[in-house]
């Protein structure tokens, strides 16, 4: 069984200083992946290729590997699947390095409050209950996105947004349509509509997104919409400009961070608005 | 009859939790009062779906050139001119029979151009309208008869999966020429009951879609054509493997009775069909939800289709230790509506979950009692045991680590169908790798420890039995509080799932009406003679 084709010892000493992950080299803060020594620079990859499990599969798992910058790349299992179809698991070095600084991520710009907090800047500063909108639209039946964040028992040990006192939400559930939305956001005098996108194919999140804001500027004149929010895991949080949307959250956001914001955009910081 | 041998996965009659019979007993009696009021309500009304169900039975079949079903333009032409509350049997087949046209779909094609009026027979015409629509829905149930009686035959020539559970696994490409071949392998690689789960949005359809489709949402559309496709596809895999593999789709949503209709037809062997499923999670009101339900649920005693209830979503939405409860509530319900539409104990694949969060202490041993209170409750239904998707993250790794304990807690109960768990759940539809990998755990697992439920008998009195016995005492309370109400109000307060859902409220409302004194369903009255 000629499971492994091609070794390395992968060991070999790198550039870097040991012990620190960050090399620091001309002011510029670069950093490569880590096996179990600084600098080695390796990864484990997985994937299918279509064609039956021969020597032949193997080697072009090793060439893939090798053309996706993994060198040299180990061939550690290789196992036949249904017909025709060979899954491969390959650890190998990369050489690529990432400069940290030139890394653009949209950072929190926003203080993170607690309930309590969110609850008295809204009774201090707005002098009435901000009124939350959200739904998922179009055909996304799947509303564990808003409902972690809306519904009461929130996420992660965090409550949902129903839970603070000063928050009206209006939890519209799954399949709205964007004419269903706009009216609901406009009878609930809606300061913000959280939309969901979680299952999506062909870009349907993204169509959604667009489809919907171009219907509150339509509806809308500029001062009287609300804040347009949109979450789910397949969002680039930074393309909140393409899309006509204030904000975008993406994996892993939690009930507190939306409320942070919230508050952040409507009462302490109203010019952050777009 | 080997369909009864699914049923038999018994667990040592006596019990390994210590049950109190006198509680169960008493369960099953709150459950049953809670139930009844929905039964007559479903009793006395009907609804266009319904109606609609009615005539593919009586063999209305294709659709306009728009794509809408000509069994929804004639109910629609029939509502226009009578209403909906006669029923569409007597007023259709009065018209068939006073317009002299030899068959209904032609009918449906004239009522849409406008040139039928429709009435409400009476004296001898309703007399002849009444045996003329028996005598054609007569015909589509003998075709659902033709078809069971197939997979009896289909079952004993190629046999049952060797071991308990079956092995149920999801396909869904969105094109059901791409679905087929990935069906084939995935039962070849073990499948025992293949799923071909709808395209996102079906449910709130009302009407079904026509013909083969090749594009659909997070999934495939249901359609009579995509049914029949896989189940010949997966008739001749059954051939090869010497196994005869199970087909599953949905009967839910607005059009459940015509779904649960179209599969009868067309040899389905599973069907998804939750009494409640619709009503919370898709804002379908609940009194369509319990009237399409029963006459579904009637079609699928009468077809031998097992089907598959949805307690496992509420788990999703609530928590799955503080509300392990209403899942069992939920099971007790269904198993009422099931057994009052006629379905046999065998064909009852109650649902439940493994969704508590891995991080609560002890949670493995919590899971152990809730799934084997589910075994020990219903001791004759292949209970639909399935994995974990609320607490599955991107961490593939550890994902698959759960789905290996999701597949011990089902062999340690002996559960009767185990939905196969996706360590990639939550982040991309399966891949072909994906599945190979969730296969090889379920090998591994039932390989390993699948005999383990004739070992595993938990201490008495120790945790598990002290979860299992609290689950149910409170189970008991939440039937009590709702007998004190009524079901309905029950789902209007937010009691299963954390939703609320008010009976005058909810999708496909206007396509529901009650039964005026000369309601007549040729339908209903055939599946209820046996019954």
């Amino acid at each position: 069984m000629s499971g492994r084709t091609e070794r390395s010892e992968g060991r070999e000493s790198m550039t870097g200083e040991p012990g620190v992950g960050v090399v620091e080299s001309g002011g510029k803060r670069v950093v490569r992946p880590y096996g179990d020594t600084t600098g080695d620079g390796m990864v484990q990859v997985s994937f299918t290729l279509p064609v039956p499990h021969d020597k032949r599969a193997e080697g072009a798992a090793v060439q893939l590997a090798n053309r996706m910058g993994i060198d040299p790349a180990m061939l550690v299992h290789a196992k036949p699947m249904s017909d025709g179809f060979t899954f491969f698991v390959v650890y190998g070095r990369v050489h690529h390095l990432v400069d940290l600084d030139r890394v653009q991520v949209v950072e929190r710009d926003f203080p993170l409050l607690g309930a309590k907090e969110v609850n008295a800047v809204v009774k201090q500063r707005l002098r009435r209950k901000l009124s939350v909108v959200g739904a998922c639209i179009g055909t996304d039946a799947h509303t564990v996105g808003i409902d972690a964040i809306l519904n009461v028992k929130g996420i992660a040990g965090e409550k949902g947004l129903e839970y603070y006192r000063e928050l009206k939400v209006t939890n519209l559930g799954a399949q709205v349509s964007v004419p269903e939305l706009v009216e609901a956001a406009r009878r609930e005098r809606a300061d913000a509509v959280l939309v969901s996108q979680v299952v999506t194919q062909r870009d349907a999140h993204l169509h959604n997104t667009r489809e919907m804001s171009a219907a509150f500027r339509e509806a809308l004149p500029a001062g009287k919409r609300p804040l347009l929010i949109v979450g789910g895991p397949r969002f680039d949080e930074k393309m909140t400009a393409e899309l006509g949307v204030d904000r975008i959250f993406g994996r892993g956001t939690t009930p507190g961070e939306v409320a942070s914001y919230l508050v952040h955009a409507l009462v302490t910081d109203r010019k952050a608005r777009v | 009859m080997s369909e009864r041998s699914i049923g038999t996965a018994r667990q040592g009659g006596s019990g390994k939790l210590g049950l109190d019979p006198v509680l169960v007993g008493r369960a099953r009696e709150l459950a049953r009062r809670a139930g009844q009021p929905v039964v007559d309500l479903a009793r006395s009304h009907t609804t266009v779906s319904v109606e609609r169900a009615v005539l593919r039975l009586a063999g209305v079949s294709g659709a306009d050139p728009d794509g809408i079903p000509w069994v929804n333009r004639l109910v629609d032409a029939v509502v226009a001119d009578v209403g909906l509350g006669h029923g569409v049997a007597l007023p259709v087949f009065d018209a068939l029979v006073r317009e002299g046209v030899p068959d209904v779909t032609l009918l449906a094609q004239k009522a849409a151009a406008g040139s039928v009026r429709f009435v409400v027979p009476s004296g001898k015409a309703a007399t002849a309208a009444r045996r003329a629509s028996r005598r054609a829905v007569a015909a589509g149930v003998r075709q659902v008869d033709r078809r069971r009686a197939e997979r009896e035959r289909l079952v004993r020539r190629y046999g049952d999966p060797k071991r308990r559970p079956w092995i149920y696994l999801i396909v869904a490409t969105g094109d059901i020429y791409e679905d087929i071949p990935q069906a084939q392998a995935a039962a070849r690689a073990g499948a025992d009951v293949i799923a071909v789960i709808r395209s996102t949005g079906q449910s709130l359809l009302d009407y079904v879609p026509e013909g083969a489709t090749r594009e659909g949402f997070a999934g495939t559309y249901a359609t009579q054509e995509n049914f029949r496709l896989m189940r010949a596809a997966l008739d001749e895999t059954s051939k090869e493997l010497g196994r005869y593999v199970r087909l599953t789709n949905y009967a839910s949503g607005l059009c459940m009775p015509e779904m649960a209709t179209l599969a009868g037809l067309e040899r389905l062997d599973m069907m998804l069909n939750d009494s409640m499923y619709g009503i919370l999670f898709r804002d379908i009101n609940p009194i369509r939800t319990f009237v399409d339900q029963r006459f579904s649920r009637q079609v699928h005693a009468r077809a031998g289709i097992i089907i598959n209830t949805g307690e496992d979503n509420y788990l999703t939405t609530a928590d799955a230790v503080d509300e392990a409860h209403t899942v069992t509530v939920s099971q007790l319900l269904n198993e009422f509506f099931a057994h009052e539409a006629g379905l046999a104990d065998w064909q009852l694949g109650l649902g439940h979950a493994f969704e508590i969060n891995p991080d609560v202490p002890e949670s493995f041993r919590l899971e152990l009692a809730h799934a084997l209170l589910a075994r020990e409750l219903f001791p004759d239904a292949p209970l639909k045991w399935m994995p974990p998707t609320k607490h599955m993250t991107g961490d593939v790794f550890r994902g698959n680590l759960l789905d290996g304990f999701f597949n011990l807690v089902g062999a340690m109960t002996g559960q009767g169908i185990l939905l196969v768990g996706m360590m990639t759940e939550a982040v991309v539809t399966p891949w072909l790798s994906d599945r190979d990998i969730a296969l090889q755990n379920v090998r591994y697992v039932l390989g390993a420890a699948g005999g383990l439920h004739e070992d595993f008998v938990p201490a008495p009195g120790g945790f598990i039995q002290q979860r299992a016995h609290r689950v149910l005492g409170e189970a008991v309370d939440l039937l009590e509080r709702i007998g004190d109400q009524s079901l309905l109000t029950a789902i209007a307060e937010g009691t299963f799932g954390i939703m609320k859902r008010p009976a005058d409220r909810g999708k496909g409302l206007a396509g529901v009406a009650r039964h005026e004194a000369a309601y007549y369903n040729p339908a209903t009255e055939i599946l209820e003679q046996v019954a």
